[in-house]
């Protein structure tokens, strides 16, 4: 179906439901219960699931596929941002040019980065990628303020040219994104008893993008494309003794992944019109290796799951803070509970960066194949109990590729 | 006029000749074997043959074209297939994927944008990888990853890899070394029945004399960088100059 | 003229650092094959342990005295740090005030636990993973020593002065015969920029004329054979480790005074000094450090208003943009050895 296997259709299927009702899904608690705050269905941070999975489905194609770690793709996120942003300030308020000219900006961005970077493989790659995103991002703050507007970042203002639809600013305030006159910001409540859903017209947009993502990578991935991609990660030379040219190759799946990005921070400005430098900083780079790694580089879920994770982590734990903790732990004596939130409390709340990094050194060292071999492993646990023969025969089979 | 021609090819590292005036003529649908002792050049020469390095005077000619400048891909789009000495197989990729790439490279060229297509849905791709697992008897190996496999088969695959893309020229860099007399014995046979099914041109460098006795119909003797001797296994065996330079070091 | 030795000198602070963190960068890359992006965490680490040393120095405890009172005409309460009760007011105050050059001797035992714990129990297990992996690893590891130093010491720099004795200037220009007050240069820069070619001589000195250094260069050229020469190499690289660690956490102890630490004053150095490493050439000792200095001074020379005028915004650049040009023109870097990272 739709050119996908019977296990991909599958995926996707799985993937297509959990996106269309995850304003649902993700609010499982009553709104006036205890765990309320463990709801994260709320619009903002849907979008933010959505676009990072999109950045991290991306980056997966490059790093996943080919193994080339490339430390700058934050920059193909912010050029796309101040693309999209400069759309609306010029053209129009409809998000759709926005988007298409984010991702075609980020696109060139990529090929010029890409193709000077991809001369070299290895760390120094790395370093070639960090150097020029760093280099963006210090430009950006200095020199390309007339583009970038420095500091302060790049927003609307009303007296921006906006050549198709310059009026609809006539009644004093900054005009809001909207999609052929579907506003983004436009919500739908609907309360059920003690739950309350919210579908915001946003969200949807993006759904519609990501899972048309989503679906481009699973075509890339099992694509003839795709296998030359995993062949250059595992021996580039007998690619070049196999007559293949590695350097196409890999620039394709650098640029492919590059407008990933800027479709992401293109989809990012048209939630919230404002693009700032520090969306290019390597260390944000560093959040989408994050993702990718801790959902499983190289694997078609793991990036969508790995940036679902860490951007859910990060609301909710940076939420927690010690009158919580004591909350939670009222029912110890007063010296445990005492000495249990001091000993969680530099994990949560600002602590949140802490708690992270443990993760990720926790599944880099233990965990190579991130959250979905983690899924893969309590599998095989389960079937191992009900056909112990089956199960040994099915691990011998998959042990090879780690 | 051999399908390879290499005339007066010389290769210095700093200080060290390591090919000096270097002539080699390797007939059509023959088998040629290199021989000598370490250091003598053999791998040096075979570099500069596939492009990895390129000689500081002298021609390398392939069916007419020089190969001299080119890198190892587009020497490869020439027609010339090379095994190298430890296998380099896509270990991550399953025996089955490992022989499509080539079958890719044959048909599509160095490059194509086929990001839309379905590799499970290239017809013709898989049934000319697996008719090339079978002649070489892997294909009940077909969905095992390569990397898993024994040195034997690992080499086996790499053989069928140059195969399936029909090279004009095989080059073998010591295709036995490392293996146990059995895995060498399964090779030896292997290329034999290559050379008399198919018109293929080989080169075979080798330190094992069995294996190039056995294959071999020209023998060139390397040493020092400089051709010995070339002639028929049988003249070299009884050949002085060889004896000296070669077997007489090794005995 | 002027204008020139004012921008070397300016430079030569700066690019020391750079040229230490980037000496022990490649010397774990040399001995090791890892790429430690903790490297820059260790730096971090140094400079907080002059901060710990200052403020342990200042523990104070109140006491009532009796000869001054407050504006109620109660005996006023003043603290005092405990090390006056120890050593005597004056003493202690110069304690006090010397504290970022005592840290030294504080740093330098922690620094080698904290470098010989992370090899052994971390790094240790990367060896044979591939480079991706280290990197990954190490970062993670960079983020969490990040954030344990800022839910300690909290997220706002940490002024912590020179001693009284360094805090001037002197005038540079005058000493070499120039109109005086036209290159003015503080003690402290100059103090930073001696110490660090006393450390990099240290180090280069100890691995030249010690048998110890001379396995661990064989090591560098030649793992392999080393090891099978039936020297035990690891634990050899274990206290390479801790000394590489030592010399960023050093350079980071007196840089205090030039920059007030802040927790992520590692990760903005790392990156910088990667790109040293880079362009001194992956493995090269003597490279990082020619390369270090060049930076900083280049860096310093792009500075100048006249060259921003000429150039908007080269000063933030230039250093990525020289090793961009490097990394494509000279892949091994100005003294990169030949088999050392090659593609």
């Amino acid at each position: 179906m739709l050119g996908l296997t019977g296990k991909d259709f599958t995926l996707f299927l799985i993937v297509v439901v959990m996106v269309v009702f995850a304003p649902i899904i993700l609010n499982p608690f009553p709104v006036d219960s205890a765990m309320a705050q463990f709801n994260a269905g709320y619009p903002d941070l849907m979008q933010r699931f959505l676009i990072f999975g999109i950045f991290a489905v991306g980056f997966n194609i490059l790093f996943g596929l080919t193994g080339y770690l490339s430390f700058g793709h934050a920059a193909f996120l912010g050029a796309g941002s101040y693309a999209g942003v400069w759309m609306f300030k010029l053209l129009s308020m409809n998000v759709l040019p926005a988007i298409l000219v984010a991702m075609v900006v980020a696109g060139l961005f990529s090929v010029v980065i890409g193709y000077v970077s991809l001369r070299r493989s290895g760390i120094y790659f790395s370093i070639l990628t960090l150097a020029f995103a760093q280099m963006s991002y210090a430009l950006a703050y200095s020199v390309l303020t007339p583009i970038t507007n420095g500091e302060t970042g790049l927003q609307l203002s009303l007296n921006d040219p906006r050549v198709l639809d310059g009026a609809a600013s006539a009644d004093g305030s900054l005009p809001v994104p909207t999609f052929f006159g579907l506003e983004m910001r436009d919500s739908w409540d609907v309360t059920l008893g003690g739950w309350a859903f919210t579908f915001n017209a946003g969200y949807y947009l993006c759904a519609i993008f990501m899972l048309v993502a989503f679906y481009v990578a699973i075509r890339i991935f099992r694509s003839p494309f795709g296998m030359m991609l995993r062949a250059i990660k595992s021996n580039q030379q007998r690619m070049n003794y196999t007559g293949l040219n590695t350097r196409p190759y890999t620039l394709a799946a650098f640029v492919i992944s590059g407008m990933f990005a800027g479709l992401a921070g293109g989809l990012m400005v048209s939630m919230d019109p404002l693009a700032g430098a520090e969306r290019m900083q390597w260390t944000r780079s560093g959040e989408v290796v994050l993702m990718t790694i801790l959902g499983g580089a190289g694997t078609l879920i793991g990036p969508v799951l790995g940036a679902g994770f860490i951007k859910y982590f990060e609301n909710i734990f940076s939420k927690i803070n010690d009158n919580v903790l004591h909350g939670w732990f009222a029912f110890l004596p007063d010296g445990l509970e005492n000495a249990i939130v001091w000993i969680l409390h530099p994990f949560v709340g600002k602590g949140w960066h802490l708690t992270l990094g443990l993760l990720f050194m926790l599944v880099v060292i233990f965990l190579p194949g991130g959250l979905v071999e983690a899924g893969q492993r309590i599998g095989r646990l389960f079937s191992r109990k009900k056909k112990p023969a089956d199960a040994a025969q099915k691990s011998t089979q998959s042990t090879p590729a780690e | 006029m051999g399908i390879l021609e290499v005339k007066n090819v010389n290769k210095r590292f700093g200080g060290l000749q390591a090919l000096g005036d270097v002539n080699l003529s390797v007939v059509e649908n023959s088998c040629h074997a290199i021989i000598g002792p370490n250091g003598a050049g053999k791998s040096t020469l075979l570099n500069c043959l596939v492009g990895k390095l390129i000689p500081d005077t002298g021609s390398v000619m392939f069916d007419g074209q020089s190969v001299l400048g080119r890198t190892p891909y587009q020497i490869n789009q020439m027609g010339i297939s090379r095994v190298f000495q430890t296998p380099e197989i896509f270990g991550d990729l399953t025996v089955i994927e490992n022989m499509m790439i080539p079958c890719f490279a044959k048909r599509d060229g160095s490059f194509r944008m086929h990001a839309y297509a379905r590799s499970n849905q290239e017809r013709d791709v898989i049934e000319k990888a697996e008719i090339m697992l079978e002649d070489v008897n892997m294909l009940d190996k077909r969905d095992m990853h390569a990397a898993s496999m024994s040195r034997g088969d690992k080499r086996r695959l790499e053989i069928a890899m140059c195969l399936v893309q029909e090279p004009r020229l095989l080059l073998l860099d010591e295709p036995t070394a490392g293996m146990a007399r059995a895995d060498t014995n399964n090779t030896i046979d292997l290329l034999k029945r290559i050379k008399d099914e198919r018109n293929i041109t080989i080169a075979i460098i080798e330190h094992d004399m069995h294996v190039v006795f056995s294959l071999a119909e020209r023998i060139t003797v390397l040493a020092q960088g400089t051709p010995l001797v070339e002639d028929t296994p049988a003249n070299i065996k009884g050949h002085p100059k060889v004896r000296e330079a070669y077997l007489g070091e090794t005995a | 003229m002027e204008a020139i030795i004012l921008q070397i000198l300016n430079g030569l602070d700066k690019g020391s650092a750079y040229a230490l963190i980037a000496l022990g960068l490649t010397l774990i890359f040399g001995t090791l094959g890892v790429v430690n992006f903790a490297h820059g965490a260790l730096f971090m680490i140094g400079a907080f342990c002059a901060v710990t040393l200052s403020r342990i120095l200042s523990l104070s405890h109140t006491v009532i005295d009796e000869t001054r009172t407050d504006f109620l005409g109660n005996p006023a309460k003043v603290e005092v740090p405990y090390i006056y009760d120890f050593f005597g007011p004056e003493f202690g105050a110069t304690l006090i005030d010397w504290a970022v050059p005592l840290s030294i001797l504080f740093a330098i035992p922690i620094m080698i636990a904290v470098g010989v714990i992370m090899e052994r129990g971390l790094i240790r297990h990367f060896y044979k993973r591939p480079h991706a992996d280290q990197i990954l690893v190490t970062f993670g590891l960079a983020i969490v020593l990040q954030e344990v130093i800022k839910a300690f010491y909290g997220a706002n720099p940490i002024p912590t002065p020179a001693p009284d004795a360094f805090t001037g200037s002197f005038d540079f220009g005058a000493l070499i015969g120039m109109d005086p007050y036209t290159v003015i240069y503080p003690y402290w820069r100059l103090l930073y920029f001696v110490f660090a070619m006393i450390i990099i001589g240290a180090v280069f000195a100890f691995l030249q004329f010690t048998t110890f250094g001379m396995v661990v260069r064989a090591g560098m050229a030649d793992r392999e054979t080393v090891g099978l020469l039936g020297i035990n190499i690891d634990k050899r690289f274990t206290i390479m480790f801790g000394i590489a660690a030592a010399v960023a956490g050093l350079a980071g102890v007196m840089y205090t005074p030039i920059n007030s630490p802040n927790y992520h004053m590692g990760m903005d150095f790392l990156v910088l000094s990667f790109v040293v490493v880079v362009v001194g050439g992956m493995g090269s000792l003597p490279g990082a450090v020619l390369a270090g200095l060049l930076l900083g001074i280049l860096q310093s020379f792009a500075s100048m208003s006249a060259i921003i005028e000429l150039i908007p915004g080269i000063n933030q650049v230039i250093i990525y943009l020289v090793a961009i040009v490097i990394l494509l023109t000279r892949p091994r870097g100005l003294m990169g050895r030949k088999g050392v990272m090659e593609d």
